[in-house]
């Protein structure tokens, strides 16, 4: 290992400018002529707009122009789209309303679209939209997912019980005769409670037309600015796909919210040449509560089976997903395929069936959230498990060490191969380093100051480095997951490589430079990363799924194979030996058997000279593309303990301990998987104690600001113990599994275990507030009703 | 944000005088209430004046039996004051527990007290130490100056100059914070005094900021925490939301008055 190559812990070339305040997000970005959008939301849950009279607004100060949802349409723009087509059990197509940027007729939750106002200062777009007379007759609304498909509300007329789909997964008849022969049974309900994302930095757009080339621009905070612009073009018709250049430039913060292809930029960017004038929007915070896609937000009834020997012989599970108004970009298949192949965990379980009803309700819509349909199946795996061992009387962790899958490749009843793992090394390691054997002391020591002391377990898997191109069409996705690279060598021999995957935050610009240098032998400051552009990375289909490193940097791989290739060309020619005996090792260029070589450097620069070889034996230059396409999911696995104290005077639960040990493959740098890490198990803990998004009866939200939703904050979590296990990923070039999720994963189930262990009751539900687990330990303590 | 006029005033009088003939003006102190809901367009005074550059209203300063701390300290300077934290260290560690760095050099006592949020902590702190409210026509017993939530006994135009702190024998705040925004869900300021024992409760009533009669009686005749046994607050009379209904509340009030009276018999 060399100080910057894989495996080093280098520090985050891109921190220099973050930290010092020269990130250049979206906001930062101001265009000559520049003006500004505001979006008059709807206050209510679901109305029908009875009439919208734009004409006091229009003549005030600043205002430039007001476009309703006619505007649209009278231009053919398109509705907003979902990509990811799912079929119900009767095999019908998913029930998909109509989502239009700015609303035609109808508002479907708080904070929809009604108009936008284009002025030449905000503060005189948010005048004009409060003086806009919008004429709304109430309609009764639905916020609750369980009551959704019941309710007299309609909220899009393709579906009358508000069913987007009822899909299942695994095989019904197998795990019905599992469950008849099965010793015993464990039951549980769960509420997988509904999260804001909450990216530091808040959604933002600027759209610019420039009428002299028919060329528009578009600065976008998002994750995947090709799909982006795909979508734009190809399906909402915003603008043609050759003549729209897509920035993502630095972005604060994604965690699934900024996949989505929005309202707000396909306006802009419409709009930009409505008015001739680039348009602005930033969202605030208040609007990024109402309107960036949700996450979450599961009812679940599960049943695991288990045989006379404590094997695990068959799982259940029905969940009731709610989308929210709409079908947001890449919704359907979170609680779908992204959830219920999971379902499976660590376990040799020869029968699952699962249920999912996917519907609608008056509440904003709900799509990937860091994990997607990953956490919210290994919440319900590792509850079960958890409560399974106890009402069997065995000990958690050798109940999951007996059930846990050894043989690899293992075949789940769920759809997913897994490729290679071992659990158990993972929690050995977890035990040890978690000091298990101690816990009753501690648990003793806790008692006697008057506090309850839990621990749980978290033995999580993810399916991540989404994913096989052809396994994803064939359950539905309406694009291809692979992923693109181009490696651009300079005569001086420095680097830059343009990839489709979007750094928001994960550090691409260091673990992506660290696999240069160590594949081409060459100093990482001579590496830039280059990203986030579609006028200069050809395609890419961008960060999420924790794929840039197993998918992104594949691509890179391949296509650093390909320079190394063509370098040997060069080299044979200028070194006179045949292409045969040229070897690449630590950045020269050297004739097999010989002390004649090049350095990397030096071949570059005949590449391009190209003086050494004619025109007609060899290309000059040295640039080289590659697509990579995975060729199966990556399984990073791990086990996570959490161990809590409560003070049952309050309620109030602190966590005092935190195990994590982790399984992500081949890992490119240290300190950046130890970030990812950290930061995960704080939004997973996040979900398990504080956060949860309320929406009252009427459908507006309680929780719309961080006076009422609650982060993590430092002060809430642990000094973490992080380890790690390694098993290689067989099926990428560089053995990476993937991070950028596991700890939003594991958390929440390890914090519930913990809390139901240390009440001595499995009834409290995320998040586990200080109310909340005060009244369950008083439940805890109820006395036995008298005989 | 609307548009407003900004009056900088130097002095109490100059400042008395523009609210009097200003229309539609409110004082801007910290800002960390008046402008987010400026922000917000939740307020949108016509006329903003700026208490910032008033130096009558700043100092803190010991006096006999009484701490006066000026309207316009912010909570991190009566944190970390010398004479704070000799005469009332109870009063410096409430400060200290509002809201964050950003919130406490910022926010000033007398913005606090004026605001009367009923999760406020300084509120609770000057019913409990019996403090007078200064102000510039008059002065105005704390049991007199909360009248509910954000409801005070200040006319339109009143200033706030000082707070008046008689010095307690024994003190001690015991805060539960709300989980998300850190105010009080239930804050208790337990002081004695010379004349017996004042027990001030902010973040749970309904109606505000409250005194709990039972425990001052019960406290005032024995100072230990076991004096509060058996005592409990009408639920009914408890603020109820998301975070914690009226029940979990008045029993909050128990516990954290218990704590209160442990530290203050403890210091
Ligand atoms: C994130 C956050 C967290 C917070 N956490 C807490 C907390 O934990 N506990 C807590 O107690 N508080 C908390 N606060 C409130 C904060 O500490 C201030 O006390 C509060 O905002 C009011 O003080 P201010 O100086 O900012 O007043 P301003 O916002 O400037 O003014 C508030 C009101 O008081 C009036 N006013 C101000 N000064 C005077 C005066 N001298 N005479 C007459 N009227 C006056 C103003 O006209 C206005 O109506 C928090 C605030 C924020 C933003």
């Amino acid at each position: 290992m060399t100080a910057t190559g894989i495996g080093a812990p280098v520090r985050r070339k891109e921190d220099q400018r973050f930290v010092t305040g020269q990130g250049r997000y979206v906001d930062d970005f101001n265009r000559p002529g520049q003006a500004y959008a505001y979006f008059l939301r709807s206050p209510h849950a679901h109305a029908t707009i009875r009439s919208i009279d734009t004409g006091p607004a229009a003549i005030m100060p600043g205002v430039i122009a007001i476009f309703t949802g006619d505007d649209l349409a009278a231009d053919k723009i398109g509705g907003l789209i979902c990509g990811w087509m799912i079929h119900s059990k009767d095999g019908s197509p998913m029930k998909a309303g109509p989502h239009p940027a700015l609303a035609q007729g109808k508002v479907r939750y708080v904070g929809d679209h009604v108009a936008v106002v284009i002025a030449e200062t905000l503060a005189q777009a948010k005048d004009a939209a409060e003086a806009i007379v919008v004429d709304y007759d109430m309609l009764p609304a639905i916020a609750d997912t369980a009551q959704a498909t019941k309710a007299s509300v309609q909220v899009h007329e393709v579906s009358p019980d508000n069913t987007v789909f009822n899909w299942h997964l695994g095989n019904k008849d197998e795990t019905e005769a599992a469950f008849a022969r099965a010793k015993h049974v464990t039951t549980i309900d769960l509420v997988n409670n509904r999260l804001v994302p909450n990216a530091l930095e808040p959604r933002a757009a600027v759209g610019e037309y420039d009428p002299g080339t028919d060329n528009y621009t578009l600065y976008t905070t998002s994750q995947n600015p090709h799909v982006a612009r795909l979508v734009l073009s190809a399906f909402i018709g915003v603008a043609p796909e050759h003549k729209l250049r897509v920035i993502a430039p630095d972005v604060g913060g994604g965690f699934g919210s900024k996949i989505f292809i929005y309202a707000e930029e396909t306006v802009c960017v419409w709009a930009a040449k409505k008015v001739k004038r680039p348009v602005k929007w930033t969202s605030d915070r208040s609007e990024a509560f109402l309107s960036d896609a949700h996450g979450r937000d599961h009812v679940t009834h599960a049943e695991m089976a288990t045989d006379e020997n404590g094997k695990i012989i068959g799982l259940r599970v029905h969940t009731i997903a709610n989308l929210g108004a709409y079908l947001s970009t890449f919704s359907s298949s979170v609680p779908t395929y992204l959830y219920a192949p999971l379902l499976s965990g660590q376990y040799d379980i020869p029968a699952i069936y699962c249920e999912v009803d996917g519907v609608y309700t008056n509440t904003a819509p709900v799509d990937a959230y860091r994990g997607a349909g990953r956490p919210e199946a290994t919440f319900v795996v590792e509850r079960l498990v958890e409560k399974a061992a106890r009402e069997l009387g065995q000990d958690p962790a050798e109940f999951r060490r007996k059930n846990y899958i050894t043989q690899f490749p293992h075949a789940t009843p769920v759809i997913m191969t897994y490729d290679t793992g071992d659990y158990a090394a993972s929690l050995d390691k977890a035990l040890e380093l978690a000091d298990y054997k101690n816990f009753q002391q501690r648990k003793q020591d806790s008692a006697l100051r008057g506090k309850l002391r839990g621990i749980g377990f978290s033995s999580y898997i993810e399916a991540c480095g989404i994913a096989p191109s052809q396994a994803v069409g064939s359950l539905g996705a309406g694009v291809g997951l692979w992923e693109s690279a181009e490696v651009r060598v300079n005569p001086t021999g420095s680097v830059e490589v343009l990839t489709g995957s979007h750094s928001h935050g994960q550090g691409h610009e260091t673990t992506f430079a660290q696999l240069v240098s160590d594949r081409l032998g060459i100093p990482i400051d001579q590496v830039s990363i280059v990203h986030g552009d579609t006028d200069k990375v050809q395609f890419g289909m961008g960060t999420y799924g924790s794929r840039s490193g197993a998918v992104g940097m594949s691509a890179i791989a391949k296509a650093i194979d390909k320079v190394i290739a063509k370098g040997k060309k060069v080299a044979a020619h200028v070194l006179e030996a045949s292409e045969g005996d040229i070897e690449f090792k630590d950045g020269r260029f050297g004739v097999a058997g010989t002390d004649r070589s090049l350095a990397f450097g030096e071949v570059a620069l005949q590449a391009y000279i190209a003086h050494k070889f004619s025109g007609q034996d060899l290309e000059p230059g040295l640039k080289e593309g590659a697509f990579y396409d995975p060729t199966n999911f990556t399984f990073p696995a791990g086990v996570h303990i959490c161990e809590v104290e409560i003070d049952p005077d309050t309620g109030v639960t602190k966590i005092e301990r935190w195990t994590a040990v982790d399984d992500f493959g081949v890992i490119i740098n240290p300190m950046i998987v130890e970030g990812q890490v950290h930061g995960g198990i704080a939004q997973g803990v996040g979900q398990a104690l504080l956060e949860g998004a309320v929406y009252d009866q009427s459908g507006q939200l309680i929780t719309a600001s961080f006076n009422d939703y609650c982060m993590p904050r430092a002060i809430d979590l642990p000094s973490f113990q992080v380890g790690m296990t390694v098993t290689p990923c067989p099926s990428n070039p560089l053995g990476i599994k993937g991070c950028g999720e596991a700890g939003a994963i594991a958390a929440p189930p390890a914090v519930i275990n913990a809390i139901t262990d240390a009440l001595g009751h499995e009834d409290i539900a995320m998040p586990a507030t200080p109310q909340a687990v005060w009244r369950a330990a008083q439940k805890a303590n109820m006395p036995m009703a008298a005989e | 944000m609307y548009a407003f006029e900004y009056h900088r005033p130097t002095s109490v009088k100059e400042a008395a005088s523009l609210a009097g003939q200003a229309e539609d003006m409110k004082f801007l102190a910290g800002g960390h209430t008046l402008l987010p809901t400026m922000k917000l367009r939740l307020a949108g005074p016509a006329n903003l004046i700026d208490l910032g550059q008033i130096a009558e209203l700043r100092g803190i300063e010991r006096a006999g039996d009484a701490l006066t701390i000026g309207a316009m300290m912010k909570h991190g300077e009566v944190a970390n004051s010398a004479e704070v934290k000799q005469a009332v260290p109870a009063l410096a560690e409430m400060a200290e527990l509002i809201g964050d760095p950003h919130v406490r050099n910022r926010g000033t006592i007398g913005g606090s007290i004026a605001n009367n949020d009923p999760s406020a902590d300084y509120p609770a702190a000057c019913l409990a130490l019996n403090a007078t409210i200064v102000t510039n026509q008059r002065k105005i017993a704390a049991d007199d100056f909360f009248q509910g939530i954000f409801t005070t006994a200040l006319e339109e135009g009143e200033i706030i100059t000082h707070v008046s702190f008689p010095i307690p024998s024994q003190a001690a705040y015991a805060k539960f914070r709300n989980p998300a925004s850190r105010y009080a869900l239930v804050g208790v300021f337990v002081a004695k005094h010379a004349d017996g024992v004042r027990v001030a409760v902010t973040g749970a009533g309904s109606n505000g900021v409250f005194r709990v009669q039972e425990m001052e009686q019960a406290l005032s005749a024995n100072f230990t925490p076991d004096a509060l046994n058996g005592i409990v607050v009408a639920e009914d009379e408890m603020n109820s939301d998301i975070h914690a209904d009226a029940a979990y509340r008045a029993h909050l009030v128990g516990v954290m008055a218990r704590r209160a009276v442990e530290a203050a018999t403890r210091a």
